[in-house]
């Protein structure tokens, strides 16, 4: 006999309010104007997020913290509350940024018309007509929803469903630059090529830890793997799905997809993406090794340890020799992943452990991330934007303000003192190097110092050289990108400064439940 | 109290930066009242101990003891003295970021937590960077940049340290960061000696010593000499205060085991940096190589651990700091007079410029530690110690006295006498304000040689407990 899970709503609303708002945002799409879809589409997104930040933080507040809900598949508890709510602060910043119309003389950054095949007259047609892709919004929403599951999720099903909505929109997005189209178009293809097949083996492994424990809940699975011991079926699963996950945070050797889309979408999207994503891939992952496979810790560790070790090194080394901005932040990306992974190796303690470390690095990283890209949406030529290194020298001189503001993310990236980054890089090493993985944090440390090198140098090109005189010119953006920059170089320096009230709130939430 | 000596500084920093008119006096005046804060605070000053970070122990702890009252002294005076200095080529983010420098250092001698020392450790580089990357000689950015990865790599290793303080600590119980806690933990030798490790090569990065003293001469060769003398007088003493405080204030077994090896490389310093700046024409490397001439001296008599020693370090410290910041200044109103710092192409400028010559002499004389010059007692002292250590460590150190009245005389005789070169123009003398930096330094350098004893009675309280343990250790 059937019987319907029971559904607690009155947790689950945030979610479920911004996946109305994206099929909202589809019957608007539909039926709208054209002319008054865009205003329609920021408003409702924007008021979407708004509601759901708020109904996340009534609920992390609430007495509903720590029950899990639809037959365990959704849990409610402190890690997955406070990323869920990073990543929708992380989204308003980023609906600022897809709504910027101002610096492409009142267009977006979004292709006209995705369907119009790159140099024909179709595409000239769109453009003259000044059309616009609003599917972005709801294109969005979707991933954001999935994002929120991800975060929260507590069964492997639930795990892929919500891997698939987020992941889906976000291959979409990459493919929509307006300028640079085929680039876009590449970047797109083999992002989704290689995340279909990351999905599939993610898929697999899920079955065969399914088969393992006889259960999709991850709770359960951990009881299960904490009475039976290992078993070839389990190990295989945790290395199948660690495969899925660690190709969505872009850790070596899954990374190769980072670079290129990072390069190749438009840089609202990269900007978002790249601070989103990462949070909700490594709450679904904290989630699941500690939860489901906390007792098989001395197996997948060393594992996760060797990938840390490559991830740090190889994305220090490689962002050192791009002259491409955006490919620099993409593989600094990579170097950031490997730090989290470090953080990963700790273990989940009462007060200051791994999930705090991790989730602060993120909150850290988010910001700077997110500021970062959207300086380099503002720096232009006139063929757009500016993603060649050499054409930002002497850019400190010019613009000291937007210079400044960059050498403030960079620096948190790097991890100096009274910047967010210090804290968080602080806390993940503190993390690994209580659970006795020092030779981990060794090799991390050694890669903060190659990182420094590449943050460094593009500081010394805006500050100490002389402008060429093709220099890069600074566009005046909208309000929203102005305030999503000043927002986020607020909250990297202030993070920085004052820690203690974030921290304590992580340390309140507590650990991840069953 | 001692917040606020900290946030003078620092609030000038800010008002510098944005203030459109006349930025440099308001740069100076908040250097003036840092200056007269800093004396105050000597006398009146209850220490600070705030809840920062709770989750992490963190407090914001600040405290003044003897060896902090010196090297605060050193500091609040330089720096306005250096800024009248540079009034002339320096343009208002010099101002800012010297001022930024000033709050920071200040604030790792008064650090009685170690992470608080370890963000302002940090972020002094920061303003350094900047300091050295805006004004200076045409490779400028270059040095910029090899000074800061040269002291971001110390400053992460150290970082392995604090994190190990951390996870030892939490173990302990709650996770704090007190100075005075972490000295009652019982750590276990082999993370003692790890940490020390860690600990030590980020301050012999900073203090410098051999063979991590690379950026030194370059850095020196192109910064201009104001940002140097704020580089090496104040910047790199805390390498040697983060030695005595947390080296041997927090891991005493593990410094007394490390001892052999440590005056090893202090002899190599002295010896190596001496002879280097025997053969060096630039100028300003010459100093910058003197430098680490001394600070092999000091951490020589940091780690020979007698209460000699380690007095002498604390006073040459102190009088490294005045009399290398004389002979910088000097050395820049020479360039800035000849407009190279190449000394093969200075010649006989004795009678042009008698108070130059006569200055320079006397500071230098002071380097080399010229009795009735301050430097002389220190010098002494951490001979002493030396000797005490093994006669050959003594005898080997004392040729830095030898070699030190080479250069400084070798370098006077290159520059000043001789015949006058024929030049296009004559030679201008000092000025009166360029006077004006000078006479404190030099009347201090004076001072200090006859009547050692303030700083003497200031260094022996500080100095006591810790001979103590080393010694027990031993």
């Amino acid at each position: 006999m059937f019987e319907s899970p029971g559904i607690s709503y009155a947790t689950l609303w945030p979610v479920l309010l911004v996946l109305g708002v994206a099929c909202a945002g589809v019957v608007v799409e539909a039926f709208a104007p054209r002319a008054a879809r865009f205003n329609t589409q920021v408003s409702l997104a924007l008021a979407g997020l708004v509601a759901a930040l708020a109904g996340t933080v009534a609920v992390g507040a609430g007495s509903s913290l720590g029950m899990s809900t639809g037959e365990g598949a959704l849990v409610i508890d402190g890690p997955g509350m406070f990323s869920q709510g990073l990543v929708l602060l992380v989204s308003l910043g980023g609906v600022a940024l897809f709504a910027e119309r101002r610096l492409d003389n009142g267009v977006s950054a979004f292709a006209g018309q995705a369907a119009a095949l790159p140099g024909t007259s179709a595409e000239r047609t769109a453009s003259q007509r000044g059309l616009e892709h609003t599917e972005v919004y709801p294109l969005m929403m979707f991933a954001v929803g999935g994002m929120m599951l991800f975060c929260i999720s507590g069964d492997l099903l639930m795990l892929f469903v919500a891997l698939e909505v987020l992941s889906l929109p976000l291959y979409l997005l990459t493919g929509l630059a307006r300028r640079r189209r085929l680039l876009s178009q590449e970047a797109a293809l083999k992002y989704f090529l290689l995340g279909a097949f990351s999905s599939g083996i993610f898929l697999y492994g899920l079955a065969l830890v399914y088969g393992f424990a006889g259960s999709m809940s991850l709770a359960e699975i951990g009881e299960v793997a904490a009475e039976d011991g290992s078993s070839p079926l389990l190990l295989l699963g945790i290395g199948l799905m660690a495969v899925g996950l660690l190709f969505k945070t872009g850790a070596v050797p899954f990374h190769s997809w980072t670079p290129d889309v990072y390069q190749g979408a438009p840089t609202p999207v990269t900007a978002w993406m790249s601070a989103a994503t990462k949070i909700a891939a490594f709450a679904a992952m904290l989630r699941l090794f500690y939860v489901a496979f906390g007792a098989e810790g001395e197996i997948w560790r060393p594992a996760i340890g060797v990938v840390a070790v490559l991830t740090m090194l190889l994305g220090a080394s490689f962002a050192i020799v791009q002259t491409d901005v955006k490919r620099m932040l993409g593989y600094s990306a990579v170097a950031h992943t490997g730090f989290l992974l470090t953080g990963l190796l700790g273990v989940q303690t009462d007060a200051f452990g791994s999930t705090q470390a991790v989730l602060f690095y993120l909150t850290a990283y988010g910001f700077a991330t997110l500021g970062a890209f959207a300086i380099v949406s503002l720096v232009r030529g006139p063929n757009g934007e500016v993603g060649s290194l050499d054409r930002w020298a002497g850019l400190g001189r010019a613009h000291p303000w937007v210079a400044a503001t960059f050498a403030v993310f960079l620096l948190s990236m790097a991890g100096l003192p009274l910047t967010a980054g210090f804290i968080g890089k602080w806390g993940v090493f503190a993390a690994a190097l209580g659970a006795g993985q020092w030779p981990v944090v060794a090799v991390a440390i050694g890669s903060s110092i190659i990182a420094i090198f590449f943050y460094v140098r593009v500081i010394m090109l805006m500050f100490f050289t002389d402008a060429r005189e093709d220099v890069a010119t600074v566009s005046r953006p909208s309000y929203a990108t102005s305030v999503v920059i000043a927002l986020s170089a607020v909250a990297t320096v202030l993070l920085g400064v004052i820690p203690g009230p974030v921290l304590s709130l992580l340390v309140d939430a507590g650990g991840f439940i069953g | 109290m001692l917040t606020t000596l900290v946030l003078i500084p620092f609030v000038g920093a800010l008002v510098t930066a944005v203030m459109p008119a006349r930025p440099k006096l308001w740069a100076f005046g908040f250097a003036i009242a840092t200056l007269i804060a800093g004396v105050v605070t000597m006398f009146t000053a209850p220490d600070t101990d705030l809840v920062w970070m709770e989750p992490l122990g963190v407090h914001w702890a600040l405290e003044m003891d003897g060896f902090g009252k010196l090297m605060v002294l050193l500091t609040v005076v330089l720096v306005p003295l250096v800024m009248v200095a540079a009034v002339k080529d320096h343009d208002k983010r010099w101002y800012a970021w010297a001022l930024a420098l000033e709050a920071f250092a200040l604030l790792t001698f008064l650090a009685a937590d170690l992470f608080v020392f370890y963000i302002a450790f940090e972020a002094t580089l920061i303003p350094a960077y900047f300091m050295i990357g805006q004004h200076g000689g045409p490779q400028r950015a270059k040095a910029a940049l090899k000074f800061l990865m040269f002291q971001l790599g110390g400053g992460l290793v150290l970082l392995g340290a604090l994190i190990g303080f951390f996870v030892v600590s939490s173990e302990a119980g709650a996770p704090s960061y007190l100075i005075s806690d972490l000295a009652q933990l019982d750590i276990g030798t082999t993370a003692e000696r790890w940490i020390f490790v860690a600990m030590f090569i980020a301050f012999a990065v900073k203090a410098p010593l051999f063979p991590v003293h690379t950026w030194l001469a370059d850095t020196t060769e192109q910064a201009t000499t104001p940002t140097s003398v704020l580089l090496v007088c104040v910047l790199d003493k805390i390498g040697t205060f983060g030695m005595i405080r947390l080296c041997l204030g927090l891991v005493p077994e593990a410094s007394a085991w490390a001892t052999p090896v440590v005056v090893v490389l202090a002899l190599i310093s002295i010896v190596y940096g001496a002879v280097l700046a025997i053969g060096q024409d630039d100028l300003l490397r010459l100093i910058g190589l003197t430098s680490l001439s001394h600070f092999g001296l000091i951490t020589l008599g940091i780690f020979a651990a007698t209460r000699e020693g380690l007095v002498g370090a604390i006073l040459y410290m102190v009088n490294h700091g005045v009399a290398t910041a004389a002979m910088f200044l000097i050395a820049g109103f020479l360039i800035a007079r000849k407009g190279t710092a190449s000394i093969s192409s200075m010649r006989g400028l004795e009678k042009a410029t008698p108070v130059l010559a006569g200055t320079f002499l006397v500071a230098g004389l002071a380097t080399a530690g010229l009795p009735g010059l301050s430097q002389f007692v220190s010098e002494i002292m951490v001979l002493i110690s030396a000797f005490d250590y093994h006669w050959l460590v003594g005898v080997i150190a004392v040729t830095a006295i030898v070699l030190a009245a080479i250069y400084v005389l070798w370098a006077y005789q290159r520059i000043f006498t001789g015949p006058a070169q024929l030049s296009r123009g004559p030679v201008r003398d000092l000025d009166r304000r360029e006077v004006g930096v000078l006479v404190p330094l030099l009347v201090a350098l004076l001072f200090f040689g006859f009547v050692p004893g303030p700083l003497i009675s200031a260094a022996q309280p500080v100095v006591a407990p810790l001979v103590d343990v080393i010694q027990a250790g031993e």
